[in-house]
């Protein structure tokens, strides 16, 4: 079992769901999103998702779009992206890594995950490529020992939801909501149909993304799912703000916000 | 010939998942593909219905103005060495080809039960397209574009609201083209129930490739056929510009088949592909996937889109669609670059020689053909016969080729 379906074991054996943090790599440089993911670490996120900055992230809202936009404009390399998951998963705490595909075709599939397996990555999360298209991807992670998490969505037919559940390895990811990344008011009516769902179909762990902001909210998607993953609201502890010190300390509060906020599923 | 405007195709299909060869299919995130589906189905089931087909014959009979004429320019002729016949879609309502595309997808909207149309524009003519359509079927419009190109096409965006769209300047990104489309997807994930992405060309996500080809192929039906009616035989050649490559598609489909036609697609070759400064996706990129499918893209060495530069608006987009990568792997159709400057040389040839003032993404077709002719003589023994698809008019470049030209009157 790979250690990401380590610490969910865990994670249910404590009555608690895991928290997952995402963070583009090189935002704001790459020092800083070293030092970013490992104070989130620090504060009690449990899992770290690094994302590959990509020019044209069509399934991110507008503040993943302008943290990737400064990542890139910074210059950080798909091999810096390697050098900060190594650093990351170096803490102990498990790193997963989100990515548009191109990124990874140009890379070439095969290297991309012999190289993520040797930086101690567990595995992709890829919001543009569906099991349909992903041959080449099935066996490069079949070839290095790596996770596989496609994503399902409200939208989902029951059929299509069995055959991308059938191609997960690690844990699936439920989009929450029809729409892109970004903290929303309300937590969504229809994840937990879409979690019960996916539960019918397989034993494998269960995250639910889009629209988790807050402690609260946490708390209430942790009532019904394995982990809660939240992007935007940490990177928005980032932006726009005074000094990357003062960015560093919203976010480690957020995230020991977060983290509490698993630790108290609503049920 | 236009009720039979979706009649199988000759030449070429892609697999039931839409791939052309090692390109095309689907990449894009799980939350559309029921969209996707649903739209592959509501294409194929409105294809094989008789009353579709009549519906859509009538409109592009009676609203578009098409069969577009083939016009023979003769003089334009006598100056390239070749018989050059226009596909004459610069005649059709709204100016381009792409009228027949928004009055497919709009029909097909209808059919789906949607109420509301989302599309990308670059220099504004597939939004006043697609806007056209949606006030002439009563749907809710919202077209994206780049905050550059609503600066650089203030008109356009004028037009589109005359028409009832609403404008959304995009603002992420480098605020063109590419970025509208990003916008456009996110837009399209959020409403999906209730909206269709009226894509404006031969790319993105299957069936789109596919699709929008069928519902553009009336042009080489019908060109094929007028070149029949007029000179008796088929063109040695079919020429096009190709951006996203719809218009090409359109003209070349017909023809795949026939094995002595040459078809060729012109890319925008900008200040020259050498420099880096192009939007000549075949020629100066490599295999990737951008907006939804494998194409050749212009990328970086991570795979990061890189922008385009063109001076005709409608060719500035770093990707292609699908069928036009794999006619290229084929060799079945030849791409070249066309610069800036070639384009525009050939506009101002067919304004002087013909009183016909091209779209400068058609100027490319134009010039293209302009470098052709003598080679094709050469080889033929003969002056050869060419068929060049005059895909929209210049009226909406006016003010490009007049500043390119430096004939307006200062502003005061």
């Amino acid at each position: 079992m790979s250690r990401i379906g380590v610490a969910f074991d865990k994670a249910r054996a404590d009555g608690r769901a895991l928290l997952v943090g995402c963070m583009p790599a090189g935002f704001p440089t790459v020092e800083g999103s070293i030092a970013a993911m490992i104070a989130m670490v620090e504060a009690g996120v449990d899992v770290i998702e690094v994302e590959i900055p990509y020019s044209d992230p069509v399934m991110d809202g507008p503040v993943i779009q302008k943290a990737s936009d400064i990542a890139l404009a910074g210059g950080v390399r798909t091999a810096d992206t390697l050098r900060i998951i190594e650093a990351v998963a170096a803490t102990g705490a498990p790193v997963v890594t989100m990515t548009y595909w191109n990124p990874i075709e140009r890379y070439g599939v095969d290297a991309f995950a012999r190289d993520l397996a040797a930086a101690g990555g567990t595995g992709l999360i890829t919001p543009d490529l569906i099991p349909d298209e992903a041959d080449e991807w099935l066996a490069a992670s079949d070839a290095h020992g790596l996770d596989r998490t496609f994503l399902v969505s409200p939208s989902s037919t029951d059929a299509r939801l069995a055959m991308t559940v059938e191609h997960c390895r690690g844990f699936v990811y439920a989009t929450a909501v029809m729409g892109v990344t970004g903290a929303r008011a309300q937590t969504s009516d229809a994840a937990p149909t879409l979690v019960s769902r996916v539960r019918a179909v397989t034993d494998l762990p269960v995250g639910v993304g889009l629209g988790v902001g807050t402690g609260a909210q946490a708390g209430t998607v942790a009532g019904y799912a394995d982990g809660v993953i939240v992007g935007s609201a940490l990177v928005r502890c980032l932006l726009d703000v005074p000094s990357e010190a003062d960015g560093l300390t919203a976010l480690r509060t957020l995230s020991a916000e977060l983290a509490e906020g698993v630790r108290t599923p609503t049920r | 010939m236009s009720a039979d405007a979706l009649a199988p195709a000759a030449g070429t299909q892609p697999d039931s998942a839409g791939h052309f060869g090692r390109f095309g299919g689907r990449f894009v995130p799980e939350a559309l593909v029921a969209a996707l589906d649903e739209l592959d189905g509501a294409w194929r089931t409105a294809m094989a219905d008789e009353s579709f087909r009549a519906e859509f014959g009538a409109l592009l009979r009676d609203y578009a103005g098409t069969p577009s004429l083939l016009y023979e320019a003769r003089r334009f002729s006598a100056k390239v060495g070749a018989r050059v016949l226009l596909k004459r879609e610069d005649l059709n309502h709204t100016g381009a080809h792409k009228v027949r595309n928004v009055l497919g997808q709009a029909l097909l909207t209808k059919r789906m039960g949607k109420t509301r149309v989302i599309a990308e524009t670059g220099a504004g003519q597939h939004g006043v397209a697609t806007a056209t359509a949606a006030a002439l079927f009563d749907l809710e419009c919202v077209v994206y574009m780049g905050q550059v190109d609503t600066e650089r096409q203030a008109l356009n965006v004028a037009r589109m609201r005359m028409l009832g769209a609403t404008v959304v300047p995009v603002t992420t990104g480098s605020r063109t083209l590419k970025d509208a489309m990003n916008e456009a997807m996110r837009d399209w994930v959020a409403n999906v129930d209730e909206t269709h992405y009226l894509i404006g060309t031969a790319a993105g996500p299957h069936p789109f490739p596919a699709m929008v080809r069928d519902f553009v192929r009336g042009i080489g039906d019908e060109a094929r056929q007028q070149c029949l009616d007029l000179t008796g035989a088929l063109p040695d050649a079919v020429t096009a510009c190709v951006g996203g490559g719809s218009n090409a598609l359109g003209i070349f489909h017909a023809f795949v088949g026939d094995e002595d036609v040459r078809l060729y697609g012109f890319e925008a070759g900008g200040d020259g592909v050498a420099t880096g400064r192009h939007a000549a996706s075949i020629t100066g990129g490599s295999a990737g996937v951008l907006h939804g499918t494998r194409t050749y893209v212009l990328q970086d060495a991570d795979g990061q889109t890189l922008e385009s530069h063109s001076i005709s608006a409608g060719l500035d987009y770093p990707g292609v669609g699908p069928e036009h990568a794999w006619l290229h792997d084929t060799g079945r159709a030849s791409y070249q670059p066309v610069t800036d400057d070639e384009a525009m040389a050939a506009f101002e040839l067919l304004c002087r020689t013909e009183g016909i003032i091209p779209a400068i993404e058609s100027a490319h077709a134009l010039a293209g053909t302009v470098a052709l002719a003598p080679k094709l003589a050469a080889e033929l023994g003969r002056e050869p016969t060419i068929v060049v698809n005059l895909s929209g008019r210049g009226d909406k470049d006016v003010h490009t080729a007049g500043d390119y030209f430096g004939i307006l009157d200062k502003e005061r």
